[in-house]
């Protein structure tokens, strides 16, 4: 069953076009994360998931049923904002109950709704006091709370680990990663970070300037992703793009490396030379993740670069190279110390090597 | 360096403390001047001058000027007055903080279309001088059947102050998250009930503000309140002057000082009682 479907949907404010024809499908249970940067409408879009915001033009449904023209109230659906929302003169048990008291619930039932999220979510203790004598996670805990207390058929994030340090971030994440195992209902969930998205999601949608690039699971977003924008926004650091040759010898394709006339490399890809025959001979991007690329090794896939600057993470080194003008940043083995300012050389793992249209930007192969 | 600006020492006790002690003192002369007047008696006075210090502490003035005096051919002090003013300040000050907060709450969160319209036009009625608006609350006044009463004071202080209590309330609201409201929008509750339950709770430091600002401005409202009330509707301000103008005999200053004195009490302790949250209040959110 579709649990929430989006069909043609645009938002315009004034004159700016915020959401230019959306369509997206939705699975129940699915798991789905909106990524992009500040201003691509993720948040717009959730917001008018949510019934916060109108539509400009397009359809929505939940659980089946139009809900373009209801009220939020009326949609079926809980949220969780990334300020929390908390309401600040309730105590922690009215936060939780006022939506129940708004829509008139017995109170016997609104006091086993909140037992039963009380328990899931460990806030029992913290029932009579206010948000503001709540800690990040705590405060995070009681929004969740809120949320679930109402069974609904969409729960709906805004960036809800932005406020939290980095430790507490990871924490919450993976709660709210066993949350949805549990719980099984349907979330749609935004964020600007690529490690949320690629943590939680079962299936990610990466938006742009109020367009979504691409829909796909992680890996997929990953390792195939639609075009350049979504190879260099997803990972971190993102993907390298060098340009090249395609040049095809014996039914094997291979990108040629080239600085001017002279070449630096050539590399053979996965593709198979037929699925990008127009571009034989022609130029194109190589797109190739940091983890491809190693300090030394053996075979014939060598390219030498320029080291410019080496940044130590602890558990690898991040070297940020120069080939014929190009910057690429290489994840190497952290014990790995390449001569700054000189000449060395490094193997390409061309197994997951992608290749990109240099002008329309997307994804030839 | 944190102290760059700060005086040195030696320099704070030699030039700093008594020059604001000298303004402090110079500030205070008319009050003091005004106590102790009020408890000399109306001979002291007239024999020497109005300067000087009570020979002996004549606290009847003060009995006098509530509850004895003659003014208007009325025989009863100034604490009739008192009543009306009160009478006048408490549901005017009520009425028009509690629209102001509605106002506010609308314009700063519910930003329907043309809500920064609405919003300068009211606040424009803070820049409206008083004189202006004589003739028409004549009319008006006197097309509602409301001239000389208690409650067309009300209705003119009402009117009068939502441009202030608009003013202050939407300001501070405009710093409440939106998601508060958004998070309501979602749990069902409605204009009201958020109102209600939700953003007044937060109110308070303004409320305070508004109604300190209220509470003094119509305890001390002249100009109204000796255009449009006469007789025993005169609310204290405009009996003062009453009480002033009384040239069939001599000046009484003890007891006009005295009269004076009870006359500022209630908005003394309503600024002793909430004067810290006001300075608090109105710079509320423009420091952060």
């Amino acid at each position: 069953m579709s649990a929430l479907s989006i069909e043609a949907l645009k938002a315009r404010f004034g004159t700016v076009e915020v959401l230019k024809g959306l369509d997206l499908d939705i699975d129940s249970g699915e798991f789905i994360v909106l990524v992009g940067p500040s201003g691509c409408g993720k948040s717009t879009l959730l917001n008018i998931i949510a019934g916060l915001e109108k539509p400009s033009e397009g359809r929505i449904e939940i659980g089946g049923r139009d809900v373009t023209r209801l009220a939020p109230k009326d949609r079926d659906i809980a949220m969780v904002f990334q300020s929390y929302a908390l309401y600040p003169a309730m105590s922690v048990r009215k936060n939780i109950t006022f939506g129940m008291e708004c829509r008139g619930v017995a109170k016997p039932e609104q006091h086993a709704a909140f037992e039963r999220v009380e328990q899931v979510l460990r806030i029992g203790h913290l029932a009579a006091r206010r948000p503001g004598q709540l800690s990040g996670g705590q405060r995070q805990r009681v929004a969740m709370g809120r949320a679930l207390v109402r069974d609904p058929l969409l729960f709906l994030f805004d960036e809800p680990l932005s406020n939290l340090d980095a430790k507490l971030r990871v924490e919450m994440r993976m709660e709210i990663k066993r949350l949805h195992q549990r719980v099984a209902t349907t979330m749609v969930y935004v964020t600007h970070d690529q490690i949320e998205a690629m943590t939680l999601a079962t299936r990610i949608a990466v938006m742009n300037e109020g367009e979504i690039q691409q829909v796909a699971d992680p890996q997929t977003i990953y390792d195939e992703p639609a075009n350049l924008f979504v190879a260099r926004f997803m990972g971190s650091p993102p993907m390298n793009t060098l340009p090249v040759k395609l040049e095809v010898e014996a039914g094997r394709l291979y990108a040629r490396v080239l600085d001017d006339d002279k070449t630096l490399a050539r590399l053979p890809l996965p593709q198979r030379a037929e699925d990008v025959s127009t571009y034989v001979g022609q130029a194109a991007l190589l797109g190739i993740r940091p983890e491809r690329i190693a300090l030394g090794g053996h075979g014939s896939n060598r390219v030498t670069a320029l080291v410019e600057m080496t940044e130590l993470t602890g558990a690898e080194t991040m070297a940020f190279l120069d080939i014929a003008g190009t910057k690429i940043v290489a994840r190497i083995a952290a014990e790995s110390r390449p001569a700054l300012g000189e000449r060395a050389e490094f193997s390409f793992d061309m197994r997951k090597a992608c290749l990109f249209d240099s002008a329309t930007e997307r994804r030839i192969a | 360096m944190a102290n760059a600006n700060t005086p040195s020492r030696t320099g704070r006790y030699t030039f700093v403390y008594p020059v604001l002690f000298a303004f402090a003192a110079f500030f205070l002369v008319p009050l003091v001047v005004v106590v102790l007047n009020s408890l000399r008696t109306f001979e002291e006075i007239s024999q020497t001058s109005v300067l000087g210090w009570p020979r002996n502490f004549h606290w009847q003035n003060w009995s006098e000027a509530w509850s004895g005096y003659c003014f208007g051919g009325v025989c009863a002090g100034i604490h009739p007055y008192m009543w009306n003013s009160l009478l006048i300040a408490v549901p005017a000050t009520i009425v028009s903080t509690l629209l102001g907060a509605i106002n506010g709450y609308m314009l700063a969160l519910w930003r329907f279309r043309g809500a920064s319209v609405v919003f300068a036009v009211i606040t424009f009625g803070v820049f409206l001088p008083a004189q202006m608006k004589l003739v028409p609350w004549a009319i008006t006044l006197r097309d509602l059947g409301l001239s000389n009463t208690l409650g067309g004071l009300v209705l003119i202080h009402v009117i009068g102050g939502l441009a202030f209590t608009t003013l202050f309330c939407r300001n501070y609201y405009v710093n409440v998250p939106q998601d508060l409201i958004k998070a309501a929008r979602i749990d069902g509750a409605g204009l009201f009930v958020t109102f209600w339950r939700i953003v007044l709770p937060l109110s308070a430091p303004i409320l305070i503000v508004t109604v300190i600002w209220q509470f003094t401005n119509i305890w001390n409202e002249f100009l109204f309140g000796i255009t449009f009330s006469e007789g025993a509707n005169r609310p204290v301000t405009a009996a003062l002057m009453a009480l002033d103008a009384n040239i069939a005999q001599a000046r009484e200053y003890g007891v006009e000082s005295a009269a004076v004195l009870l006359a500022a009490i209630p908005t003394l302790l309503v600024y002793i009682l909430g004067g810290r949250y006001f300075v608090r209040g109105l710079t509320a959110g423009s420091v952060k």
